[in-house]
């Protein structure tokens, strides 16, 4: 069934269709009106599960961890200072291998004062082990996270996810999006069926001390099984296609990559804008193409390596900086995609912050610049900060 | 489209992206994301394709520009970026002459806030004039047809459904593209 | 309990498969509570604070025992009983 919503409501929606037993959010702009929704839902009967109240995100967090121990499916969602709050728990998340879902409308950190979208909040979480997804837009964002659960729930998965959508350029943003129908969800997604959980018949303690001499050996699963969750996640996508008619590449997509003498990697909202841009010099004659990142945890390091074979230059477009040496996604390419042997010219472009406009002009500037580097056979700088009010780049 | 808050200017770009939807076509309707606050200028933007649409990024170079208010004109800038042969729709009861519209850009006019006042719409301090104007503009748009705005305005409207869809339909009524 | 030799062996999240029941912490002891009926009021205040739950009362009424095996001896029973029914005696054999 077609309707016009934001991807706020798409999320909600999701976490309905996926029967989800146990919500405790905590509102925060742009992500307030997912929490709304689904009070209203509560309310109106139409959630299958509870909706609690809670006093910050942490104990949001804190919360669904316990609710998932004793089996429940659970979901939340925050944005950027939400989300830091959270940072403690999200680390426990992980180890404690609960595959809990929560939907993050990403947004700047604060200080200066900033609710606008922004990547900072989510590329600042990367090292808690939670898997990462990437939206493009409002139906993605409802196909991610029922697709999410089905993931995070695998037996040989079973670490949780976040599911990303630019804050306020999704979040806020009407489209038209497909819902699909309960029966095929409940089809496609089976009740989370965990093979330990709390009972009170065979008390148990959960998450206890580890000595030194074994501690290792329990992260090292974690790595081992965010590895494998890479299979898991092109397997449930096909499935999702065949079930639903929509597939989203999996971890990866190539876009317009086939010929390309450029190519421009990125993740979230902008990819759309990047997709159409692409297509509009592609009639003018520029071989220009997209790559869009829509797993970054785990990382899709094989499926980026191809990309060592397929073009000579790389831009990477960041809305975060990580104060090191560009922005998350640059840095997680460049780990990604260099091997001993080296790779392809590679640039990053950060821009967008703080809810700053990157337009399709933008998207024109970059691409020509990557054309150039490509003609000229070297990088001018590795990170360019567009567009800045110094005269960088193109400022609109 | 132009417009204070609390005129609807946001409810206003949603119905429009419904009807669009209805109509077949595809739509992306948001708000320019500043602070919102009673009185303050509020800018909300609709784009409507055929194909497919993509783009998440601001509209720069509108087709269209729809004013809610045209005090808003002395202080914002709300033709900027407006198409050559891109068209504008006023709430007004004044004459283009007297609104001192320079520029080759065809010009409507409707009294969306007579409109609204008859159907009870707000208060004669706030009056509610987005489904009056909008209902003006798909005379002006005609691949959105009024029937399909008509049901978007039923379902968006938060309050006074059939009171804000006769405003819709009284407006389309008398609008004539000058 | 599972054999555990590598990562492979270890459970889907991070569990215990063995009950604490099977510490005795009853040797760590220096000093023992010993319990005189004849003055206990039966107010269950020593129950009520044993932090390793070792005062037991089988049913309601009945006289508390202690649980040797597990009493580690911190003597907050014999604090807090208000008529002065317990008394804490240096353990035997330490």
């Amino acid at each position: 069934m077609i309707e016009v919503m934001t991807s706020n409501y798409a999320a909600a929606h999701g976490a309905r269709l996926a029967k989800v037993e146990v919500i405790a959010a905590y509102p925060i702009t742009p992500q307030s009106s997912i929490s709304e929704k689904l009070a209203e839902m509560s309310v109106k009967g139409e959630l299958h599960g509870q909706y609690i109240l809670v006093e910050s995100e942490h104990s949001a967090m804190s919360l669904l961890i316990g609710a998932s121990y004793v089996g429940a499916r659970t979901f939340t969602a925050t944005s950027s200072q939400g989300l830091a709050l959270m940072h403690e728990m999200l680390y426990w998340a992980t180890g404690a291998r609960r595959p809990i879902v929560m939907i993050v409308a990403s947004r700047a950190m604060a200080p200066p004062w900033n609710i606008w979208g922004d990547q900072m909040d989510v590329i600042g979480e990367r090292d808690t082990g939670w898997m990462q997804f990437f939206c493009e837009n409002n139906q993605e964002t409802l196909d991610t996270i029922i697709m999410s659960y089905k993931i995070a729930e695998d037996r040989s998965v079973m670490l949780p996810a976040m599911v990303v959508e630019d804050g306020f350029i999704l979040s806020h943003t009407f489209e038209a999006v497909d819902l699909p129908n309960q029966d095929d969800v409940d089809d496609f997604l089976p009740k989370f069926n965990p093979e330990l959980k709390i009972d009170f018949n065979d008390p148990r303690r959960f998450g206890g001390l580890v000595m030194p001499d074994w501690w290792s050996e329990f992260r090292y699963r974690i790595a081992q099984d965010m590895e494998g969750a890479k299979k898991k996640i092109v397997e449930v996508d096909k499935e999702f296609g065949k079930k639903f008619g929509r597939t989203y590449g999996g971890l990866v997509e190539f876009y317009n990559c086939d010929d390309a003498d450029v190519v421009l990697a990125l993740a979230g909202s902008a990819v759309g804008t990047a997709k159409d841009v692409s297509d509009k010099m592609r009639e003018r004659g520029k071989k220009v193409g997209v790559v869009k990142i829509k797993a970054l945890r785990p990382l899709p390091a094989e499926e980026l390596r191809k990309l060592n074979d397929m073009v000579p230059v790389v831009g990477v477009f960041d809305r975060s900086f990580n104060f090191g040496h560009g922005g998350g996604i640059f840095s997680e390419m460049r780990n990604g995609i260099y091997t001993p042997d080296g790779g392809p010219l590679i640039k990053n472009y950060v821009g967008g912050m703080g809810g700053r406009d990157f337009t399709p002009k933008h998207m024109e500037w970059v691409f020509e610049d990557l054309l150039r580097i490509k003609k000229e056979g070297k990088v001018d700088r590795m990170i360019e900060w567009i567009p800045l009010r110094d005269g960088t780049g193109r400022w609109y | 489209m132009h417009g204070r808050g609390g005129q609807g200017a946001v409810v206003a770009s949603e119905m429009l992206a419904r009807a669009a939807v209805k109509d077949g076509m595809h739509a992306s309707a948001f708000p320019f994301f500043g602070v919102e606050r009673r009185g303050c200028p509020v800018t909300a933007f609709c784009r409507i394709d055929d194909k497919p649409i993509r783009i998440h990024a601001g509209i720069y170079e509108p087709d269209y520009v729809i004013v809610l208010d045209p005090g808003l004109m002395t202080l914002v800038d709300v033709f900027q970026g407006l198409k050559p042969d891109g068209k504008i729709l006023i709430n007004t009861t004044r004459t283009r002459e007297e609104l001192a519209i320079k520029g080759p850009n065809k010009v409507v006019t409707v009294d969306a806030t007579g409109i609204a006042l008859k159907r009870g719409l707000g208060s004669e301090t706030a009056p509610i004039v987005n489904t009056a104007i909008i209902g003006a503009f798909v005379k002006m748009f005609p691949k959105i047809s009024i029937d399909s705005l008509l049901e978007s305005v039923r379902e968006a409207a938060p309050v006074k459904k059939e009171e804000n869809a006769s405003a819709a339909k009284d407006a389309y009524e008398i609008t004539k593209e000058v | 309990m599972p054999i555990l030799e590598t990562y492979k062996d270890l459970p889907s999240t991070p569990v215990t498969f063995y009950s604490t029941e099977s510490n005795k912490t009853g040797t760590w002891r220096t000093v023992r509570p010993t319990f005189n009926e004849s003055k206990c009021t039966r107010c269950y205040i020593c129950w009520k604070y044993c932090p390793d739950l070792s005062v037991e009362v089988a049913n309601e009424g009945d006289f508390p025992k202690i649980d040797y095996d597990y009493c580690k001896g911190c003597g907050i029973c014999a604090n807090e009983c208000p008529s002065e029914a317990i008394v804490m005696e240096k353990e035997a054999h330490k």
